[in-house]
């Protein structure tokens, strides 16, 4: 079984409109969407929910203002400056709490408790392409990489039972915590990037933290004719970096189309860049 | 007055926005870009970088002259950093937090902290722009702290633009937070609608004002303006899509240089967003 994970460091350059594309062509499989605040993949694959999972990704202090004598040893350990006075009472900021538990080992009083919070939930579903594990983060929430390493861990179970040859995951942009968690335990990465300067930043950022982890990585330039110089240098960036190409797609309309009527662009047309995407997945496979 | 730019969706034109609205006020401005994990904006408004600051968070190290092994670290870690094998204390850096628990609770004393480098802070002058700029460094998983760090130097006296990164969660949230009012960017196809009604999820509970900015306008369908006029969201500018726009993108070069009608738009969406807030 290969898990291969579709990534950029730039958002909009393609990795949802690609990874749909895969998983249309690709045969015994299971996708994975890991980006988790701001799913999309769903809005292609058309999945029938069969479980619907609570994840309990982190949890807040809560200060019981009846024992609070209000010392303030809390708000002096906290580094999140998540715990403030009130009218000489202590509360939490739950947004900037992180759940540590420093104010819990230094109340003299044991006013405060960490309370688990759900802060989102996870789904296995059926879709015309093979089963979809996804999840749905809720809004203003931390741990997203956790959330990825609990989903990509159900997908692989499902691999393992179904005998699945490949698990192909729609990875989140940046390069912070859910992009790491994209990204243990894989096999090949593809670079999804475009021709501008912003995207080839982007790239060179996000494929030094693949290198950091030691995965390999191959990359997609599409949108490619917007800048044809550009285009070149990255060509010439992977050449020196060891890192195939393995295509580039023209800036098209019917990407925004097909995205619109909810389908792969594969199956929406026979279009130059729906073969170009299907002989991309050849090499990949 | 601090005006953050978001989107939920990444690539629907935050950083176009951001720094096309600092140069369109040029007086003034201070331009942070707090998307540490890619900044772009830098790449646009080309600053003269006058000072470098490196973000350290603590770490903890174990003395092992002093550790006797009984796992009270590992015990209160809530991020599963550190674990105590056969009387020794591993400590997985890429999960601590620095929240400094474990050195509290270490009955030994055993644990102190050293610092640990998280990313660069950068400030400079681009024109009469202030700008400031985070990047995390390759390989760390947490930009809030360095988000955090950039935003200690926001003057309010200053017009504040922060470019912030895409999505919902922590960094997001991070960048927007201290804002009085947060201009959402979006593309009209179904994936900008989903992760634009997410953003607007967050930004109504921090309470905040905000608008919205749909580019590419003319690019997809219509729901993004049904769900904006439904839900009486202003709508701030529709950039139709232009090649150009995006070939100039491709470059480098800000597009209100060569379309210099954008000046004036974001300039008078500048003095709505004030009518609004006074």
């Amino acid at each position: 079984m290969k898990q291969i994970v579709v990534i950029s460091g730039k958002g909009g350059t393609g990795k949802t409109v690609i990874t749909a594309s895969f998983a249309a062509l690709a045969k015994n499989k299971i996708m994975v969407d890991a980006d988790v605040d701001a799913a999309n993949l769903y809005l292609l694959l058309n999945p029938k929910i069969k479980s619907e999972n609570a994840y309990v990704g982190s949890q807040s202090a809560f200060i019981d203002a009846e024992k609070c004598i209000g010392c303030g040893k809390c708000e002096e350990v906290c580094r999140f400056s998540a715990i403030a006075e009130k009218d000489e009472v202590y509360c939490v900021d739950d947004l900037s709490c992180e759940g540590c538990g420093s104010c819990v080992l230094v109340c003299p009083e044991k006013a405060i408790t960490l309370e688990k919070e759900e802060t989102g939930k996870w789904f296995v579903s059926d879709t015309k392409y093979g089963p979809f594990v996804h999840a749905k983060l809720a809004i203003a929430q931390e741990n997203s990489g956790k959330l990825v390493s609990v989903i990509r861990e159900k997908a692989k179970d499902i691999a393992v039972e179904k005998n699945a040859d490949y698990v192909i995951i729609d990875g989140p942009p940046g390069i912070g915590c859910p992009v790491i968690a994209s990204l243990s335990g894989i096999d090949t990465a593809i670079v999804v990037t475009e021709p501008s300067l912003s995207g080839m930043h982007d790239m060179e950022r996000v494929i030094g933290v693949a290198k950091h982890f030691g995965v390999e990585t191959k990359a997609i330039i599409n949108k490619y004719d917007i800048n044809l110089e550009n285009t070149e240098n990255i060509k010439k960036f992977c050449e020196k970096e060891r890192i195939e190409v393995l295509g580039h797609l023209p800036f098209s309309d019917i990407v925004s189309h097909s995205i619109v009527k909810g389908v792969p662009i594969v199956e929406f047309c026979d279009e130059k860049i729906a073969k170009d995407i299907a002989n991309i997945w050849e090499k990949i496979k | 007055m601090i005006i953050a730019v978001a989107s939920g969706k990444g690539g629907t034109g935050k950083t176009l926005v951001a720094t096309g609205l600092a140069l369109s006020l040029k007086d003034n401005v201070q331009f942070f870009d707090c998307d540490v994990e890619e900044p772009n904006a830098s790449i646009f408004l080309k600053p003269k970088i006058e000072k470098k600051e490196i973000v350290y968070l603590p770490k903890p190290i174990v003395e092992p002259s002093h550790c006797t092994g009984c796992g009270k670290c590992a015990e209160v870690c809530q991020y599963n950093a550190i674990a105590v094998v056969k009387g020794k204390v591993l400590i997985f850096n890429e999960l601590c937090h620095s929240c400094g628990a474990c050195s509290l609770a270490c009955p030994e004393k055993a644990i102190f902290e050293v610092d640990s480098e998280k990313g660069v802070l950068e400030g400079g002058r681009s024109n009469d722009i202030e700008f400031w700029q985070g990047s995390l460094k390759v390989g760390e998983a947490a930009p809030t702290p360095l988000i955090k760090a950039l935003k200690k130097k926001v003057d309010n006296k200053k017009t504040v633009i922060i470019d912030s990164s895409p999505g919902t969660s922590c960094p997001m949230v991070e960048a927007v937070k201290d804002a009085d009012f947060v201009i959402l960017v979006t593309e009209p196809t179904p994936f900008g609608l989903n992760d634009l009604t997410l953003a607007i999820e967050v930004v109504r509970q921090l309470k905040i004002p905000f608008g919205v900015i749909i580019n590419r306008c003319d690019k997809g369908d219509e729901k993004v303006e049904l769900y904006c006029q439904e839900n009486k969201i202003p709508i701030l500018i529709r950039i139709p899509f232009d090649r150009k726009i995006a070939e100039l993108y491709s470059k480098g070069i800000p597009f209100v240089t060569e379309k210099k009608e954008y000046l004036v738009k974001f300039r008078e969406m500048f003095k709505l967003i004030n009518k609004e807030l006074s």
